[in-house]
């Protein structure tokens, strides 16, 4: 296989800004970078870095209130300041994207299928039943399987899995000279993502095509770039190939950036010096059904769950989306229905309590919500949400209050000033550390953290896990975290339990479940986790097919 | 001591985003953020103040008149003229009663004062306006409140109740309550028509309620230990006041319509009382030959039904602490450079 190294884009001194209020602000500025044919070009950063709009402004794609210069050229054509039926020509025919959120980016109301033929025969002029041919050909090659059939469903008939493939297989249409994947795992579990990223690299072999990445996961980057650009702010802090990035960064940012991620493996050991007798939280024979509504049957989420915390331990509790571990979360809380088994959180139980009952046990527990967007009253100062507990179980009010409030503000890292400010003027950091100051106002003996970083750009969740540790540290409660990310809970827990389906699989020590998984599915979990270097990451690969 | 490994990038965005977010709510409560940005929105502004205008004017100058007609308690306004007395017509340019100094809005055929009437209907109007506004407002938002966080039995009883209300045409309850309780006065009649007014306010709210009970910040608040009354009127009203806002605005403005409406075809106030409605009826006739016998209570009944659509807006934008005051990337700049300085 001979593979041409023609340059499929070039951008040199290209510029993205945004007209904001009368003036324009940059989002990306003097970018210049070349991808060739059967290459892969990662552009990572956090959010707000001018990765994505500056992706997006290569075709012409941003709002009307942008505004792009200097030179974009798809395969030596001219695309910046061109007429929009060149820029059309070239969409989906040379150029392609691939989206974050293959649930928005599908249209519902159109079948998978309608949607590929579209695309066909927007560039070609085919008929309908070869195009339906070529369709089906293109899913194929995705890899979903029984093609002839999955041609007809509609997006919401697809796992989250098979509706990225059809969205590849979309962008694959016109055979792409260049790829734009915007995030195209993101949304998805590991052992998907894995699959995904396996097929992103065999189809860019297969197809030669150029590849375009953006993501802010160094392990997506480990896996499939061969050259790397690191933005911040819109400015490319560093350019090199994937070996240089990952083993010899230049730049401060990018170091911060690599540090910051947490890596699989690598956490400090975590012992548990104090032996006490009773749990904080014992879940027995714990089964949880969301009732029957209309024609949905009943569903069982959570099926004859066994799990017991002892104080001061942080038992970490991963699985996929869908398996049931948020429900267990909220059930230990009281905010569900227990179908049948027991919750007793320090010796009371939850299962059948009053709410007066549940009050009182309330005053023993906190929950950290996972979007920090919605877990705070928009309309509440944040002070007035963080002594909402305190002023509700009664322990004080007035100046008193406003004193531990300022004590909480301050005990999460936020000056004491912040009391008085509104949700909205804080970042999602900020807000994640907020939450963590309610959920510890009564100094509860039992945390519940579900997926409280999942939405956090890496190196505030860096910032947010150290927090998390110290006060756990110092307050000794023992914690239910709940993640999906298995290098997260890998720096915590003391103990991890894996659930599938509802199902408890596997619990135990951490080290022993990390490095010793007993469990197919635990296995397969920790071997789909993208390792952020690209030489450990070809060497699991490799591994794999074999 | 591993702990405060806050990086440079970090402190200095924090630091930005803190500067602008304390120029922007320093020792501000939030009545007065709320206010202040009320204050913002020009057109509203304008709207009140023109609202209050008028109404000021309008009740001081034909008086205050409460009760029945039988007791009627009334305050005198400064204008000389009652709507009851009648003069000689003036003369003028090929017609009578035309707008001039003695009587600036001019005269209607028999003699009575323009200025007078149209006060007087004004008057009325508002009054409608205002008692419809209160009462069909907390109508619907208890309703739907109720209905909307409770959900289950409760919402289908109080939802099939809001669908049976929606069915009968507005028009035909004026003219029923118009009929029977035209002559106990204006007050009388709009607080019938209050309770006939709320159904589509109850099913926003109760819309708003469904979706703001999933988010997060409900549980939270009630593993916090709140009991449903304060998650209701602590938690999720406040969020929902944009909604209610807008919909009781539009229910006002509608409000003076549907008097308007009822008046016109002679089920609402009842003669020898007036109100803008009657007055447009009485004279339709009279519009190519003493035009301003139509367009001043047109132009009243017009101008308050904007104002209040205005007030409305800007309420809204006012209540919603995500309109406007988003950390945009200029803010960011400008305390950047701030700073530097």
């Amino acid at each position: 296989m001979t593979i041409s190294q023609d340059v499929i884009l070039k951008v040199e001194n290209y510029n993205v800004e945004f007209w904001v209020e009368g003036e324009f602000y940059p989002a990306a500025i003097d970018m210049n970078y070349e991808v060739k044919a059967g290459q892969v070009l990662a552009i990572v950063g956090e959010s707000g870095s001018g990765k994505s709009s500056s992706s997006m402004g290569l075709m012409g794609l941003l709002a009307s209130n942008a505004r792009t210069s200097g030179s974009v050229k798809v395969k030596g054509t001219e695309m910046l300041g061109t007429n929009s039926a060149t820029l059309r020509k070239f969409r989906g025919k040379e150029v392609a994207y691939i989206f974050q959120e293959p649930m928005t980016a599908l249209n519902p109301v159109y079948t998978v299928g309608f949607q590929i033929i579209e695309t066909i025969r927007t560039h070609f002029n085919v008929g309908p039943t070869e195009a339906r041919k070529r369709a089906i050909e293109l899913l194929t090659l995705v890899e979903i399987p029984n093609p002839e059939k999955s041609i007809d469903k509609y997006p919401h008939q697809l796992s989250g899995g098979q509706r990225q493939r059809a969205m590849i297989a979309q962008a694959l249409a016109c055979d792409p000279a260049l790829l734009v994947a915007d995030e195209p795992t993101t949304a998805l579990d590991v052992t998907v993502q894995a699959e995904i990223i396996q097929l992103m690299r065999d189809l860019k072999d297969k197809l030669n095509s150029a590849v375009l990445l953006i993501t802010h996961d160094m392990g997506v980057v480990a896996d499939l770039a061969d050259d790397i650009l690191v933005m911040k702010d819109g400015k490319t802090v560093e350019k090199g190939t994937a070996d240089q990035i990952f083993n010899r960064p230049q730049h401060p940012y990018t170091q911060q950036l690599l540090a910051a991620v947490p890596k699989l493996g690598f956490a400090a050991a975590r012992t548990l010096e104090a032996t006490a007798t009773a749990p904080v939280l014992k879940l027995e024979n714990l089964v949880i059904e969301y009732p029957k509504r209309g024609r949905i049957p009943a569903f069982t989420a959570v099926k004859d769950f066994n799990l017991e915390i002892m104080p001061g331990e942080i038992v970490g509790l991963v699985g996929e989306s869908g398996s049931g571990k948020t429900t267990v979360g909220r059930a230990a809380i009281g905010l569900l229905p227990v179908k049948s088994g027991s919750i007793q959180v320090v010796g009371q139980e939850i299962a059948g309590a009053s709410q007066k009952q549940l009050r009182s046990i309330r005053r023993n527990t906190g929950i950290v919500f996972q979007d920090p967007a919605s877990s705070l009253n928009p309309r509440l100062p944040i002070g007035e949400s963080i002594g909402e507990p305190i002023l509700l179980a009664g322990v004080a009010k007035g100046a008193e209050l406003d004193r531990m409030v300022e004590d909480l503000l301050a005990s999460v890292e936020l000056p004491r000033s912040y009391r008085n400010r509104y949700p909205h003027e804080l970042s999602g950091g900020q807000r994640q550390r907020v939450g963590i100051a309610r959920a510890l106002a009564l100094a509860p003996d039992l945390l519940i953290a579900d997926e409280p970083t999942s939405a956090l750009d890496v190196s505030v969740q860096a910032r947010f896990l150290e927090l998390l540790l110290d006060l756990q540290d110092k307050l000794k409660f023992a914690c239910l975290f709940i993640s999906h990310d298995l290098a997260v809970v890998d720096i915590l827990s003391h103990r991890i339990a894996v659930m599938q389906n509802g199902v408890l699989v596997e619990q135990g020590p951490r080290d022993q479940i990390l490095r010793n998984p007993q469990h197919a599915y635990t296995q397969r979990l920790i071997e789909a986790v993208p390792v952020p270097d690209p030489a450990l990451q070809k060497a699991k690969r490799e591994a794999r097919r074999s | 001591m591993a702990t405060k490994k806050k990086s440079a990038v970090e402190a200095t965005t924090e630091a930005n985003e803190n500067a602008i977010a304390l120029h922007e709510t320093e020792g501000l409560s939030q009545g007065q953020i709320i206010r202040r940005r009320f204050f913002r929105h020009k057109p509203a502004v304008i709207s009140l103040i023109a609202l209050v205008f008028i109404t000021l004017f309008v009740y001081s100058a034909s008086g205050i008149h409460l009760g029945t007609a039988k007791h009627p308690i009334t305050i005198p306004g400064w204008w000389p003229h009652s709507m009851t007395e009648i003069q000689d017509s003036v003369f003028c340019k090929g017609s009578i009663g035309c707008p001039g100094i003695a009587h600036p809005f001019g005269q209607d055929p028999i003699g009575h004062d323009y200025f007078a009437l149209v006060m007087r209907g004004a008057e009325q109007s508002i009054m409608v306006m205002l008692v419809v506004g209160f009462i069909g407002g907390l109508l619907g938002t208890v309703i739907g409140a109720v209905s909307g966080y409770f959900r289950g039995w409760v919402d289908a009883v109080l939802m099939r109740f809001t669908d049976f209300i929606i069915t009968i045409p507005s028009i035909i309850i004026g003219a029923v309550i118009g009929f029977k309780f035209g002559n106990l006065g204006v007050v009388a009649l709009a607080v019938y028509l209050g309770f006939f007014s709320w159904t589509g306010l109850a099913r926003l709210v109760r819309g708003e309620f469904l979706t703001l009970r999933e988010r997060e910040f409900v549980d939270a608040a009630r593993v916090a230990g709140a009991s449903n009354v304060r998650i209701i009127f602590k938690h999720i009203l406040p969020n929902a006041m944009g909604v209610i806002i807008v919909s009781v605005t539009l229910m006002l403005a509608g409000a003076i319509l549907l008097e308007t409406a009822l008046s016109y075809i002679g089920f609402g106030v009842q003669s020898p009382d007036v109100s803008l409605g009657t007055l447009i009826s009485n004279y339709q006739d009279s519009f190519t030959i003493s035009p301003w016998l139509f367009y001043w209570p047109g132009v009243l009944i017009i101008s308050i039904a904007l104002c209040v659509n205005f007030i409305g807006d800007g309420l809204r934008d006012a209540f919603d602490p995500r309109q406007r005051r988003r950390i945009s990337r200029k803010d960011l700049l400008r305390a950047t450079f701030a700073k530097r300085k």
